[in-house]
C-alpha cells in the first residue's frame, strides 16, 4: 500500500510539472520571446484554457499527500513555511496577472501584469526547484518528526542547511532553466511566424544551459547526499534513468533543430518526467531524509495513514482520475491547433 | 507576542477573506444556470446578455476564490501543522477529494462556459453553464465534510501511534451534522447571489440604462432570494441549531448568552456579556422562547454555561455572542426584505416602488456580513477546541513556526488581499458601468486571455 500511494502521489507531482511548467516557462520567456502587443496576446493565449486546470494538480497532489502522508504533510510544510507562503503570493501573483492582464486596455496595466507574470514565474521555477533538491538533500528532523529552515544560513550543505544552499540553488537554476526550455518548446508547438522562430532559437540557446546544469546536477545531487545511489546501486535497472534523461535531452535539441516541435516537446516531458522519477528512486522508500541521522529519516511505512483510508481512497481516486483526464482530453481537443497571430488570439 | 494567537488568527484572516467570493460563485452559478434556461425555453436574447453579464462577474469573482483559496490547503500543514499529523487521514480525504472532483470539473467548464459560447450549441453552452455549478457546488460539500468532521466527528477511530482513522467512509460523508450545514451554508450562498443580483436589477431599474436587463435580474434574484431567505431560517437553521444544542450544548449557551440554566429560557435579542459577573447588560429578551424554539416547548431546561468548567467555554464568548446575533438579525432582515419584495413583483409594482428598489440596491453587503458571522458563529463555537471535543487547540499549531514568522506572513497576506480588493473593487466597477447589453466590438475588451 505504502508503495501504491508513494508512487501516486509521485505521478500526480510529475503531471504537475511537465503541465504547469509548460505555462511557467511561457511566463519566463513571455517578455523576451513576445515583443509586441499581438505576441504577448498570443503568448498568453496560449496557456489561457489551461494554465488553471494545469495548476489543478498541485492541489490535488497536496490534497492526495495530506491523506496519504499526514506526517510528512505536517512536517515539511510547517518546516518549509516561509518558502511554502512565498510560493503562495507568486501561484497568486500569477494567477492575478495572467487573467487580469486582458481586462484593462491600457499599455501602463498591461505592462505591470506582464512584469508580475515574468517575475512569479521565474521565482516558482527558482523554488519549485530548490524544493526538490531540499528534499534530496534532507532537512534537520528532530525525533518528533518536524524541522524548522530558515529560508538560508550559511549557504553551505551542512547537519543545519537553510532552504537555499548551494546545492539547493543549482536545483533551482536547473528548474528554472529546464522550464523555460520547456516553454519555448510548448510555445514553437502553438505559434508561427516570428514568434515560433524566435521560441525555437530560444529553446536552441537555453538547452545548451540546461545540458550543462544536467551534468553539475547529477554529481551534486551524490555530493549533496551521498546514499542517493544506494537504490541505483541495488536495482542496476534503474541505471536507465541518467541514459533516458540524456536521450531525451539529445532528443530536445535534434528535433528542435528539425523544426519537429512536438517531438521536441515530447522529449521535454520526458526529461522533466525522468528527473523527478529518478529523485524519487534515489529516494524511496524515504519521503523526507535527515540530516540529522537515518534514524529520523520520514519513511513510507512511517508517515502512512491507516489502512482503511487507503483502501476506500485507492477506490475513488482511480474514478477521479478517469474523470480528470476526460476533461483534459476535453479541453485540449478544444483549442488544440495553432494560435492565430493576426486575431491577436481566437476570436471571441 | 503568542504564537497560537497568530497562527489563529492567520487563519480566521485567510479564510475569512477567501469565503467573501465562492459564495458568491456557488450561489451565482446556480442563477446563471436559472437564466440560461429561461433563455433556451423563451428564446429571448435578452437572457443569453443577462447570462454574458453575470458571467463576467463569476470570472473575476472565481479567480479571487482560486488565488485566496490554494493557501488555505496549505494552511493545515503550514500554520496547523500538529492537528494535520493526528488528522490527516480523516480530513485529508475531503480535501484531496475536492480537488480530484471538483477542481478539474471546474477549472475545465468554467473556460469552455465563459468563451466557447459561439463554438458550442446552445445546449452545450447550457450543459457547461451546469456543470460549472455541479462542481462549485461539490467543492462546498467537502469542505463542510471536512469542517463537520472537526464540528461534530463521527465515524474515526485512534491509531495506537495517536493518529485518527476513518472507519466508514460513508460516515464521514454522511455525518448528519455535515449535511444539516451544508444545507444551511448553500442556502446562505443563494442568499448573497439573489441580493447581489437584485442590487444590480434596482441600480439599472433607477438609473434607467438597461432598465429590460435590470428587470430580469430582480425577476430571478427577488424569486431567489424569497426561496433562499426563507429556507435559510426554516428548515436549515432550525434544524442546525437544534442538533447543534444537542451536541455543542455548551456552543448554544454561550451564543445565546445563557450564563445560568433554567426553564422557560429567554431568548436574548441585544445586550452585552459580562463574562466575569456572568450576566448580560441591558438585555432586551423574550421570556421562554428559547426553551420553545430548542424543544419545542416553554417548560424545557436549556443548559446554561454554569453546567460547564470555565475552560471549556467558547472563547471569546462575547465575540460569539455577537456574530451569531448579527447572522441571526440579518437573516430576519432578509427574509422581511425579500417577501416585501416578492409580494410587490407578484403584483406587478416592484419596477416602478422606488422604496422598495432602494433598500434591494443598498442591501447586498448585508449576505456577505452575514454568511461571515455565520461562519465566524461555527468556528468560534467550536473553540476552545480544534475537533470538538478531541483535540484542544493549543494542540494543533505548528510549534515550530515561531510567532514572528506566523507575523511576517500574516503581514504578506494582509497586504496583497489589500491589493486584490482594489483589483476586484475596480473590475467589478467597470463590469457593472458597463452594463449588461454591451455592444459586440467591446465585449472582447471583457475577454479574459481564457480564449474560445
Amino acid at each position: 500500500m505504502g508503495f501504491i500511494w508513494f508512487w501516486v502521489v509521485a505521478v500526480m507531482l510529475v503531471a504537475y510539472v511537465v503541465l504547469d511548467g509548460f505555462d511557467i516557462g511561457v511566463g519566463i520567456l513571455h517578455l523576451f520571446v513576445a515583443q509586441t502587443e499581438p505576441q504577448r496576446q498570443v503568448t498568453l493565449h496560449s496557456i489561457g484554457p489551461v494554465w488553471d486546470g494545469n495548476e489543478v494538480w498541485l492541489l490535488a497532489s497536496g490534497g492526495t499527500l495530506y491523506f496519504a502522508f499526514p506526517l510528512l504533510y505536517a512536517s515539511a510544510f510547517s518546516g518549509f513555511y516561509l518558502a511554502l507562503m512565498i510560493v503562495l503570493w507568486l501561484l497568486i501573483g500569477r494567477a492575478a496577472a495572467i487573467e487580469l492582464r486582458m481586462k484593462i486596455n491600457n499599455g501602463v496595466w498591461r505592462a505591470f501584469f506582464d512584469g508580475v507574470f515574468f517575475i512569479s514565474s521565474a521565482l516558482l521555477a527558482v523554488f519549485y526547484g530548490a524544493a526538490l533538491a531540499n528534499v534530496i538533500r534532507g532537512v534537520p528532523l528532530g525525533a518528533d518528526g518536524y524541522f524548522f529552515l530558515p529560508l538560508w544560513t550559511d549557504w553551505r550543505v551542512g547537519p543545519q542547511p537553510g532552504i537555499l544552499d548551494w546545492y539547493t540553488v543549482i536545483g533551482g537554476v536547473v528548474a528554472l532553466v529546464a522550464l523555460a526550455e520547456h516553454g519555448a518548446l510548448y510555445l514553437a508547438v502553438k505559434t508561427e511566424g516570428e514568434l515560433q522562430q524566435r521560441a525555437r532559437a530560444t529553446g536552441r540557446v537555453l538547452w545548451i544551459a540546461l545540458f550543462a546544469l544536467t551534468i553539475i546536477s547529477l554529481p551534486a545531487s551524490v555530493i549533496a547526499r551521498p546514499d542517493t545511489l544506494d537504490n541505483y546501486r541495488k536495482y542496476p535497472l534503474t541505471f536507465a534513468v541518467p541514459v533516458i534523461v540524456f536521450l531525451s535531452l539529445l532528443g530536445m535539441i535534434h528535433f528542435c533543430r528539425k523544426a519537429e516541435d512536438r517531438k521536441a516537446f515530447g522529449c521535454s516531458c520526458v526529461y522533466l518526467s525522468i528527473m523527478m522519477a529518478g529523485a524519487a528512486i534515489g529516494l524511496y522508500p524515504r519521503l523526507l531524509p535527515a540530516t540529522t541521522g537515518a534514524q529520523y529519516d520520514i519513511t513510507i511505512d512511517h508517515a502512512l495513514s491507516g489502512p482503511h483510508t487507503l483502501h476506500v481512497g485507492l477506490a475513488w481516486w482511480g474514478f477521479g482520475m478517469l474523470l480528470a483526464l476526460t476533461y483534459f482530453v476535453i479541453v485540449y481537443r478544444m483549442f488544440r491547433g495553432k494560435v492565430p497571430v493576426e486575431s491577436g488570439g481566437y476570436e471571441h | 507576542m503568542d504564537a497560537l494567537l497568530l497562527h489563529r488568527i492567520h487563519f480566521a484572516f485567510t479564510i475569512t477573506f477567501h469565503y467573501l467570493f465562492p459564495q458568491l460563485t456557488m450561489g451565482l452559478s446556480l442563477l446563471i444556470v436559472a437564466l440560461k434556461t429561461a433563455a433556451i425555453r423563451s428564446k429571448d436574447e435578452r437572457y443569453n446578455q443577462a447570462a454574458r453579464f453575470w458571467a463576467k462577474v463569476l470570472a473575476v469573482n472565481f479567480l479571487m476564490g482560486v488565488v485566496t483559496g490554494i493557501p488555505m490547503e496549505f494552511q493545515f500543514g503550514t500554520n496547523w501543522s500538529q492537528f494535520a499529523r493526528t488528522t490527516g487521514g480523516v480530513i485529508g480525504q475531503p480535501l484531496a477529494m475536492e480537488g480530484v472532483f471538483s477542481f478539474f470539473l471546474e477549472s475545465a467548464f468554467l473556460g469552455l462556459f465563459l468563451f466557447g459560447e459561439k463554438r458550442l450549441s446552445a445546449w452545450g453552452h447550457w450543459t457547461s453553464a451546469l456543470l460549472v455549478f455541479i462542481g462549485s457546488w461539490i467543492s462546498g460539500f467537502f469542505i463542510i465534510v471536512t469542517n463537520a468532521w472537526m464540528q461534530h466527528p463521527v465515524a474515526y477511530r485512534v491509531l495506537p501511534n495517536g493518529v485518527y482513522e476513518v472507519t466508514s467512509f460513508w460516515g464521514l460523508l454522511t455525518n448528519p451534522w455535515a449535511l444539516l450545514q451544508y444545507a444551511h451554508n448553500m442556502s446562505g450562498a443563494v442568499i448573497t447571489a439573489a441580493f447581489v443580483m437584485s442590487a444590480a436589477g434596482a441600480f439599472y431599474v433607477l438609473e434607467n440604462r438597461f432598465a429590460d436587463h435590470g428587470r430580469i435580474f430582480l425577476r430571478v434574484g427577488v424569486t431567489a432570494g424569497v426561496i433562499a431567505s426563507i429556507t435559510q431560517i426554516f428548515p436549515t437553521g432550525d434544524l442546525h441549531g437544534r442538533y447543534m444544542a444537542k451536541h455543542q450544548p455548551a456552543t448554544i449557551a454561550a451564543m445565546e448568552g445563557l450564563f445560568n440554566s433554567r426553564t422557560g429560557a429567554p431568548i436574548v435579542l441585544i445586550g452585552q456579556p459580562d463574562e466575569v459577573a456572568r450576566r448580560i447588560d441591558n438585555p432586551i429578551a423574550v421570556n421562554d422562547v428559547l426553551s420553545f424554539l430548542i424543544y419545542g416547548t416553554t417548560k424545557a431546561e436549556v443548559t446554561g454555561l454554569d453546567r460547564f468548567p470555565r475552560e471549556d467555554w467558547p472563547e471569546p464568548m462575547p465575540l460569539l455572542f455577537y456574530v451569531y446575533h448579527i447572522m441571526a438579525g440579518l437573516g430576519t432582515y432578509f427574509v422581511f426584505v425579500m417577501i416585501v419584495a416578492a409580494l410587490s413583483l407578484w403584483k406587478g409594482k416592484l419596477y416602478h416602488t422606488r422604496w422598495i428598489l432602494w433598500p434591494l440596491l443598498l442591501s447586498f453587503p448585508f449576505p456577505y456580513i452575514a454568511n461571515t458571522a455565520g461562519w465566524l458563529t461555527a468556528e468560534l463555537g467550536r473553540q476552545p477546541w480544534v475537533v470538538y471535543g478531541l483535540i484542544r487547540v493549543p494542540e494543533g499549531y505548528s510549534k515550530y513556526v515561531s510567532s514572528g514568522n506566523a507575523l511576517f506572513t500574516l503581514m504578506g497576506f494582509m497586504g496583497l488581499y489589500t491589493v486584490l480588493s482594489i483589483l476586484f473593487i475596480v473590475l467589478i466597477y467597470r463590469i457593472v458601468d458597463a452594463g449588461p447589453a454591451v455592444p459586440a466590438a467591446a465585449e472582447k475588451e471583457f475577454a479574459s486571455v481564457t480564449p474560445d
